[in-house]
């Protein structure tokens, strides 16, 4: 029984959730402690809101880095859709629900993912190039094209589905209420799905395949390209259906206020210990390093920390959360170099 | 007009192009835009102040791009760079703030000073991207990531996000001077800093290392290369191009804030991989990143020309421009090393 524990105490110290797990603990008592305001139900319920948006980026950015590759795109795809999806809707005087907008917002998120996945998937090229060439192209079109200006009213059925709530929950000393969108459903569906489907599919395999190494995963016989172009598809969706959250929660529709999240999005992906070299990574990691990016931007006022020094804290956040995974990557490597020499002199 | 050569020339000319197709295809599509613009808008563009303009606009994010150059060669990047020029052009704006006296004059060795410590401030700050690199082994996308929004953090630490000016005029108008009333100071930064690292990219031993770095990480160890210092050096080099783009910066815009030239991030690495470097590393020219720094500044300069098209539309020719670029390259050179990898 003593050794079962023992190797899972080893196998755990070799990952990186219950690090990034421990942190998180320590910063929430942190601020517990300084401000007594951390665990609250209405602070709980604000972060459990501010997580949604950031979260489905994170979901949709996990699954490229997992497959090998990164994608800077996913903000300006998102808001690209999102915009146009709110234009058509209020130039076309739609009142019905939010049903509508959803779907025209994932078709567009899908054509846009395609476009992504067509040049990285079948002209294989270096995904970190075509996002940025693409995030720049979907930038140009919205701006240009659409000629976006801020959206201060947005349709009738986003703007109830973005007030109406689960519940609401009540700070008893200072009255303070937060509530808890209904958007939130989609967040906890998309997760779901997507860890079943990373988990329990050859489809979700074959990311990870191609992640580890892209010619083993051709010889076992998993088809790369399509691999790719569907995942691709399939983050531009998830991450258009961020954007339209967002507006809805936000109340109005501004094109440009996504942009410049991806840096912090894959920072909190990296931080729950995926490897930025593709194949390996859980997704309550990613969820965990993204919970806790969000803490750090959202809470550190709570700390009495002025709202200036946020940089500061997620620029050494990424710095010591990734030597620290890369450190272990380190020792790992020389726990085995030693173990191998000490077989050879056996 | 090629058939009137004899064939000896137009030979040598094929094999002059297949030995450089990419710079051959950048050098054919600036000349496309400049026909294009001669036809259209020809006194609007082809003035001697236009040109000088251009010239005095470019070098801020050419010096960053050079410095992402060097990281991409040896297979990284430096996504820190606008965290370094910005750190560097706020502390120097202090600097100058404290070495204004009451008339609103700086004393005459001020200028040589702050660059000095400029390039001290790059050079340190591109040491510490290279620490994290080398020695502590993190992914160079990650450690300059996280090393851009620090520096970017302590800058709006300092700032509180407010703009830094109010120091003597003397700087902006000495960097805005033009030597002998033609050439910017801010080209003549450029073109120094630009011969360098060419002379130190082909002409010297550290070069070839880089490149050979680049090519194969395990390779270069195995054949005693000294990597982590070569790697040190490397963010070095950019860091101290970085300052120097900042303190340009400092000099166009007269004032230093934590978040100006936000999007030359994203811009310097769409240039370096425009102008024909591989980000797997091992392979670029200086003379390809050069022209295009050359090609976005002239097509952003020219589309200006056409009032009634959106400036927006610049982003999407840029990303238009690229991808295309790099589809092309897919079709004529055919060989990315994965392929390669997969067909064996």
């Amino acid at each position: 029984m003593e050794m079962k524990t023992q190797t899972l105490l080893k196998k755990l110290s070799r990952r990186n959730e219950p690090y990034i797990f421990l942190v998180l603990l320590a910063l929430c008592l942190l601020i517990e402690v300084r401000s007594g305001q951390f665990f609250s139900s209405n602070n709980l319920v604000d972060i459990a809101s501010a997580l949604i948006v950031p979260g489905l980026f994170a979901i949709g950015a996990f699954m490229v880095i997992v497959s090998g590759g990164i994608d800077v795109s996913f903000p300006a795809l998102a808001s690209l859709s999102v915009y146009a999806t709110t234009k058509y809707l209020l130039d076309t005087n739609y009142q019905g629900g939010v049903w509508v907008a959803i779907v025209i917002a994932l078709a567009i998120g899908a054509v846009l993912g395609a476009f992504n996945g067509l040049f990285i998937g079948y002209f294989k090229l270096p995904a970190l190039i075509v996002t940025l060439g693409s995030s720049s192209v979907f930038k140009g079109i919205m701006q240009g094209a659409l000629n976006s200006k801020q959206l201060t009213t947005i349709p009738v059925g986003m703007r109830e589905w973005g007030t109406s709530s689960l519940f609401i929950a009540k700070n008893p000393v200072s009255g303070l209420t937060s509530r808890m969108p209904v958007a939130s459903l989609a967040f906890v569906i998309v997760l779901a799905l997507v860890f079943l489907m990373l988990r329990y599919t050859m489809f979700g395999r074959g990311i990870y395949a191609i992640g580890g190494s892209e010619a083993s995963a051709h010889r076992a016989g998993f088809g790369v390209v399509k691999t790719k172009f569907i995942m691709y598809i399939m983050v531009g969706m998830i991450a258009s259906l961020a954007g339209v959250i967002r507006v809805c929660m936000m109340q109005q529709a501004h094109p440009t206020n996504m942009l410049g999240m991806e840096m912090n999005i894959i920072a909190g992906v990296v931080l729950g210990g995926t490897a930025i070299t593709g194949g390996r990574g859980t997704l309550l990691g990613c969820m965990l390093g993204t919970l806790l990016i969000v803490i750090v931007e959202n809470s550190l006022i709570l700390l009495g920390v002025p709202t200036s020094w946020k940089s500061v804290f997620t620029g050494a956040l990424i710095i010591i959360g990734t030597g620290v995974s890369a450190y272990q990557v380190i020792r790992m490597n020389s726990t085995r170099k030693i173990k191998a020499k000490i077989q050879e002199v056996v | 007009m090629m058939e009137r050569n004899t064939m000896q020339p137009l030979a040598r000319f094929e094999k002059l192009y297949s030995n450089d197709r990419h710079l051959w295809r950048l050098i054919f599509l600036i000349i496309v835009w400049m026909i294009f613009i001669a036809i259209t808008r020809f006194s609007r563009f082809y003035s001697l102040l236009n040109f000088q303009t251009m010239a005095a606009q470019f070098p801020e994010f050419g010096l960053m791009s050079l410095g992402v150059m060097l990281c991409m060669i040896t297979g990284g990047i430096d996504l820190s760079v606008v965290g370094i020029a910005n750190l560097t052009s706020i502390l120097m704006a202090y600097l100058l703030i404290q070495m204004t006296n009451a008339s609103g004059m700086i004393p005459a060795y001020a200028i040589p000073l702050v660059f000095v410590l400029a390039v001290g401030i790059g050079a340190a700050l591109g040491i510490f991207n290279g620490i994290l690199v080398s020695k502590f082994h993190i992914p160079p996308i990650l450690a300059t990531m996280g090393s851009g929004e620090l520096f970017t953090g302590i800058c709006l630490a300092l700032t509180k996000g407010n703009a830094v000016s109010k120091f003597s005029r003397t700087y902006a108008r000495t960097i805005n001077n033009r030597i002998f009333d033609l050439i910017p100071v801010q080209l003549v930064i450029f073109i120094v800093m630009a011969i360098l690292i060419w002379f130190l990219l082909s002409r010297t031993v550290f070069g070839t290392k880089l490149y050979m770095l680049g090519t194969s990480a395990t390779a270069a160890k195995f054949s005693g290369l000294k990597t982590d210092r070569l790697l040190i050096k490397t963010y070095m080099l950019s860091g101290v191009c970085a300052a120097l783009g900042g303190m340009i910066m400092l000099a166009n815009y007269n004032s230093a804030r934590a978040d100006y030239g936000t999007v030359y991030t994203l811009q310097c690495v769409l240039i370096v991989v425009l102008g024909g470097v591989n980000p797997v590393g091992g392979k670029g020219k200086i003379s390809g990143v050069v022209l295009a720094i050359i090609l976005l500044r002239m097509l952003e300069t020219g589309l200006n020309r056409f009032p009634t098209i959106s400036s927006y539309y610049i982003s999407l020719i840029w990303g238009g421009v690229l991808i295309l670029i790099m589809v092309l390259n897919y079709f004529t050179e055919n060989t990315p090393r994965f392929r390669k990898k997969i067909a064996r």
